[in-house]
């Protein structure tokens, strides 16, 4: 007993504390430094450790030291404790997402084997809506109320879609456990094509990636926030309790890139190479890193190319287009499955 | 008179533009390309690392006045009064005096310009008939702390004075 328990700490320890935590404070650079390089800038590069500036990586600490030295200003609300509890219930659905991911083969590199993990993903990452909202309405503030309720009937709009579009990859490699849909994923289609999600489920990897990205709230689904211009849910919260609205948002894309690399990139499996064990198994974790930090720069490089969604367009293409398709991407894999089991194709 | 309406045609989306993907993915290209190219080499970086690497300014900026000198060091400034009165932001005050050499007349016993209100317009230059005060230091006034030494007297304005290639004096001299 003892032994399971602080083998999951351990576990718990190293993915979300080492792996997801460094890849989340990495970001806040990284998209300084990314947003800077696209923009034909330079970006931070002044903050140095004993002259070593090494492209302004210090930053992180930099800001991490002011979010924590600046003034924590209180509102004045009628409800200090629900105040204080939505930067927390903003990171931690965030961070529930990494127990059910299989970051390699085996037990060792999963903290739970949830039987129904893709649905737990869901189900979680649906609960984020309440720290913005809940955040908001506690700051007393009519601009942030405002902000949240943009919040709330995006993320619920998108959730629709986002959920739908998985129920392909759930038909084709029938299970909703995500270890069987990655071992699932290493198999080959007629002798050469690797069987990834994203191979048999073009369409659906498209609308999800939409979909995480309205989800996490970033360009060009900014809307809840709109940093430059429209005033956003946060608007209240200071120092590092902003600091952690912040960082629940960095935390959030590295689990879309995460989610993403299981569902539709294969997860741990690396091409044409089949088997674990061994070295072999170092490799397969650092192949799902790999896919997982593609993801992310993705987000990164779709978030500093397109402009802001106008509020109706949103909605149009939340509702008018991504859910239409993605019953029509249900409809066809149904009838391209049918045909398979017929032994048709 | 009657006003020019010049309806404004609206170009409509084609359908390879309003499915969003291939316009979202030629972005995507565009960014990406940039992304690389400043990576490795920062080729298209504009930006300077401003106190370590300045920018010339142009040869007619008007930057802090300064104040000319005579052959013999002291101020070419004759206290004549058409700089402070030619100023639009009354920022140059001047107390004369009697200067002991009878040619010279007046001199400025205090010479001053408040440079936060200065509106860098360059009146006075021009206003001033013995070219004593100039504006081509191509420096800009610097921040300080507190608002007193913004307001420079003549020691300032002269430090960074120099001789006037115009005689002393005038033509007939």
């Amino acid at each position: 007993m003892l032994e399971l328990i602080l083998l999951s700490v351990a576990k718990v320890m190293g993915i979300v504390m080492v792996f997801v935590m460094a890849v989340a404070a990495l970001l806040t650079w990284i998209e300084r430094k990314q947003s800077a390089l696209i923009q034909n800038r330079v970006g931070p590069n002044r903050a140095s450790v004993a002259g070593l500036r090494l492209g302004g990586i210090f930053h992180l600490a930099a800001d991490a030291v002011k979010m924590l030295t600046k003034e924590d200003f209180d509102p004045e609300t009628d409800n200090p404790l629900m105040f204080r509890l939505a930067p927390f219930l903003a990171v931690v659905p965030v961070m529930l997402l990494f127990a059910v991911i299989p970051f390699g083969p085996g037990e060792h590199f999963l903290i739970s084997n949830v039987g129904v993990g893709a649905l737990f993903i869901l189900a979680v990452s649906s609960l984020g809506v309440y720290g913005s909202t809940i955040g908001a309405w506690a700051s007393n503030n009519n601009f942030a109320m405002l902000g949240s309720i943009r919040t709330t009937a995006q993320m619920i709009s998108y959730e629709v879609s986002m959920g739908l579009n998985l129920v392909g990859i759930f038909m084709i490699y029938e299970s909703v456990n995500l270890q069987d849909i990655v071992i699932e994923q290493g198999s080959l289609i007629w002798g050469w094509l690797p069987a990834w999600g994203i191979v048999l489920q073009p369409l659906a990897f498209i609308l999800f990636m939409t979909a995480s990205i309205a989800e996490t709230k970033r360009a060009p689904f900014d809307l809840p926030e709109g940093e430059s211009e429209i005033v956003g849910y946060f608007v209240e919260f200071s120092s590092m309790r902003f600091g952690l609205l912040a960082l629940s948002e960095f935390i959030g894309i590295v689990a879309v890139g995460a989610t993403a690399a299981v569902l539709f990139l294969g997860g741990w499996q690396i091409p044409w190479v089949q088997g674990t064990g061994g070295w072999l198994t170092v490799a397969q974790v650092g192949a799902m890193i790999l896919k997982t930090l593609f993801v992310v720069w993705l987000q990164m490089a779709i978030r500093w190319t397109l402009p802001r969604f106008r509020y109706d367009q949103l909605m149009r293409l939340g509702w008018q287009y991504l859910l239409p398709l993605s019953l029509l991407n249900i409809f066809i894999t149904g009838v391209v499955l049918m045909f398979v089991e017929q032994g048709r194709i | 008179m009657a006003a020019t309406v010049r309806p404004v045609q609206r170009k409509e989306f084609k359908f390879r533009e309003s499915s969003y993907l291939p316009e979202v993915l030629r972005g995507l290209a565009i960014t990406t390309r940039q992304f690389w190219r400043n990576l490795v080499g920062q080729r298209d970086i504009v930006t300077l690392q401003y106190p370590e690497v300045k920018k010339r300014y142009p040869n007619r900026f008007r930057g802090r006045h300064r104040l000319m000198l005579r052959d013999d060091g002291q101020v070419r400034c004759v206290a004549c009064m058409l700089c402070s009165t030619a100023c639009p932001a009354n920022c140059i005050h001047i107390v004369a005096a009697e200067h002991t050499n009878t040619s010279i007349e007046k001199f400025p016993q205090k010479f001053e310009i408040d440079l936060l209100v200065c509106i860098y317009c360059g009146f006075c230059e021009e206003a001033c008939p013995c070219d004593a005060i100039r504006m081509d230091s191509g420096r800009h006034s610097l921040p300080t702390f507190s608002r007193s030494p913004q307001n420079i007297g003549k020691i300032d304005l002269m430090e960074i004075g120099s001789l006037s290639i115009a005689k002393q004096g005038g033509k007939n001299a």
